[in-house]
């Protein structure tokens, strides 16, 4: 994969970028097979789950399980799901709902917290991680260890609860629930959906600044009697930044996961708190959709960064 | 030795002529947790304009440090001066403001080092590092910049360099990321360059090119060249004055012919022994016993006493000469040598 040819021959990254293009497909198809093999076994009728307490007649129940081809047989099941989704169709949950109109409406509110998230992942990771990293061993390098150590072990879940009983019920700075003041209100469940990923990229900035605080073309560029701002920003920043941006790149693919928590614990309305309603609800169509767009997002931005790598460091080609 | 132009022929090495750089008493040390590590301990030299000093020993000796020491990029802390004086053109370094100690690194002393490869920026094209020297100190345009690294890749006769000006380091042989490094340094036209293991990194044919450049540039402007080294035979071949250094100080001292032809210290004669000669086919190598010292526990005495051949200890020793207790200075023994051993006449044999 690593051979020296150079980015300007834009024809080897062009076709690096096809073929990994290509090998989503198989990935696509594989992850969605899995979701809806799971879902499929998840215990209960959901016909009966949708009625609930009102009794269906044994003919409306039977039409129902043959509209959503819950008869066939789990593979037949996936096939036209499959052959569905090739013509541009998500499927209906039970509601008689597109899928896609479900994801289209939701997908903003996510995207919007993801945002917001990767904002603060950038803003208070990176800078608390290059602070400490340029003062190692100093009172705010300390301050940056032990807070990141105490965010990486508390679970997300408890987090979310804490930050809600303290900034939203107690102190009243934020929303605790909903959408309703704008990004105002994605500013608390953003927080601590990027929280965990906040700590490593401090850490991850902090290591890789004090590591390249010691190599030698940061003696050389002092050396050469740069001002202290250019061996600091251009000579140690830069370099260190490298594996940082690819981190947040592909955590961006990982945030989603995390939203179903947080959006369902702030109960903002995006695809996250969709998928876990579903879940419950087991509308398979729902899950399968938006869990196999999860997927193509996270193939979608591990791409990027692999791209973004190269561009980055020069060492990097792709062939 | 070098022919010089007439500029600088009249400043040649050991003439008495006013020096560049001078180092006076100079002292550093490591501090950490568990103990003091003595590097340097009080060494002093003098670099005039077109000469070549070679600063000789084995790794820990103190070379290395003592010349990043006079570049003012030791990391300090860990590492501290506790005492010395490094004058260039009239101005003490170590007192000197960090802006002002900045502006002299580059058009005033630069240095090149041993691993060109870690020692360039991987994620910039060597034409962007070699012009960022024009751009900090003569705030010269982007544009310009690169011009002039072209120039100076051409100067360091790096083949096409108008093409590979936007190459990165990575993408050069060893020989020629040594060049890139080479023309950086010298692109201000610095006083004095130091040269801190060259060419140790490189197969023997490139290293006699690179020093042949280092040279023939020296040759052109009259620089001032610290050549910092372990190998015998680079410093036999372009050097004029080499210092030997044991333990963070100097033990010896003289032109290169005469203390190659006639060593003034036990250490000298110890390195001299153990690389073949071409004159001694045949002969048996004879390798220094024992270890180079813990710089932390440096021994009494003279420091090269547990490995001395030669020392005397107790009643076989002088009275104030005792090799384990009495510490030699660094004195004239003959003209135009200094040796730091209690019994270097005898070494020299006369």
């Amino acid at each position: 994969m690593r051979v020296s040819c150079v980015l300007t021959e834009e024809g080897s990254l062009g076709r690096y970028i096809a073929r990994r293009l290509l090998l989503t497909v198989p990935v696509l198809l594989g992850a969605s097979f899995l979701i809806f093999a799971m879902v499929y076994a998840l215990p209960g009728d959901p016909i009966r789950a949708l009625a609930g307490d009102r009794p269906l007649s044994a003919a409306v129940m039977a039409q129902l399980r043959e509209d959503f081809n819950l008869d066939d047989p789990l593979w037949l099941q996936y096939v036209k799901y499959v052959g569905d989704l090739f013509q541009g169709d998500f499927g209906t949950d039970f509601r008689g709902r597109p899928v896609l109109d479900t994801i289209l409406l939701r997908l903003p509110v996510t995207a919007k917290l993801a945002a917001v998230a990767i904002a603060f992942e950038i803003l208070i990771g990176v800078i608390a991680g290059v602070l400490a990293g340029i003062r190692r061993n100093g009172f705010f390098d300390n301050v940056v260890l032990v807070s990141t150590t105490v965010i990486v072990s508390i679970p997300i879940l408890v987090l979310a609860f804490i930050s809600q009983y303290v900034f939203g019920l107690q102190l009243g700075l934020f929303p605790i629930a909903g959408t309703t003041e704008g990004l105002y209100s994605y500013l608390l469940p953003g927080l601590v959906l990027a929280s965990g990923s906040l700590a490593y990229v401090a850490r991850l900035t902090r290591t890789s600044i004090a590591e390249n605080m010691r190599a030698d073309y940061v003696r050389t560029a002092r050396a050469k009697g740069l001002p202290n701002k250019t061996v600091i920003v251009r000579h140690t920043l830069r370099n260190s930044l490298i594996p940082v941006v690819t981190f947040i790149g592909a955590d961006i693919g990982t945030l989603m996961g995390g939203a179903i928590v947080t959006e369902t614990i702030f109960n903002l309305p995006g695809i996250g708190r969709s998928v876990f309603d579903s879940v419950r609800a087991q509308e398979g169509a729902v899950v399968v959709g938006i869990v196999t767009l999860m997927v193509l997002f996270f193939i979608f931005f591990n791409l990027v960064v692999d791209v973004l790598y190269a561009v980055l460091d020069p060492r990097i080609r792709y062939d | 030795m070098t022919t010089l132009p007439s500029s600088a022929s009249s400043v040649r090495s050991g003439d008495g002529s006013s020096p560049i750089l001078s180092v006076e008493d100079l002292f550093v040390e490591f501090r950490t947790r568990e103990n003091l590590v003595n590097a340097v301990n009080g060494i002093s030299y003098t670099v005039s304009a077109g000469e070549t000093l070679a600063i000789l020993g084995e790794s820990g000796s103190g070379k290395s440090v003592s010349a990043q020491a006079i570049m003012g990029i030791l990391d300090m802390p860990p590492a501290r001066i506790p005492n010395g004086e490094i004058w260039f053109e009239g101005r003490n370094l170590l007192t000197l403001p960090a802006e002002e100690q900045r502006k002299i690194r580059g058009p005033g002393i630069s240095m090149i080092f041993q691993d060109a490869l870690s020692s360039l920026n991987p994620v910039y094209s060597v034409g962007y590092q070699i012009g960022e020297m024009f751009r900090a100190h003569g705030g010269l345009s982007k544009k310009d910049a690169k011009q002039r690294a072209v120039e100076l890749m051409d100067r360091v006769r790096i083949p096409a360099a108008a093409q590979r000006v936007n190459d990165y380091p990575h993408q050069f042989s060893g020989g020629m990321r040594q060049r890139v490094m080479i023309a950086m340094a010298i692109a201000l036209d610095p006083r004095i360059l130091i040269a801190d293991e060259p060419t140790t990194a490189l197969d023997v044919t490139v290293q006699a090119q690179v020093m042949d450049l280092l040279k023939d540039l020296q040759r052109e402007t009259g620089m001032g060249l610290v050549l910092i080294t372990h190998d015998l035979g680079v410093v036999n071949e372009v050097a004029d004055n080499v210092a030997v250094m044991y333990a963070g100080r100097i033990v010896e001292r003289g032109t290169v012919d005469e203390v190659f032809t006639k060593p003034g210290h036990p250490y000298t004669e110890g390195l001299l022994n153990s690389v073949p000669q071409v004159e001694a086919k045949g002969g048996r190598l004879q390798p220094i016993t024992g270890q180079p010292p813990n710089l932390s526990r440096i021994p009494s005495g003279c420091p090269f006493h547990p490995r001395c051949p030669r020392r005397r200890l107790g009643a076989e020793a002088l009275p104030g000469r005792d090799c384990a207790g009495d510490r030699p200075p660094l004195r004239l023994v003959v003209p135009g040598r200094e040796a730091a051993c209690h019994y270097s006449e005898e070494v020299l044999g006369v």
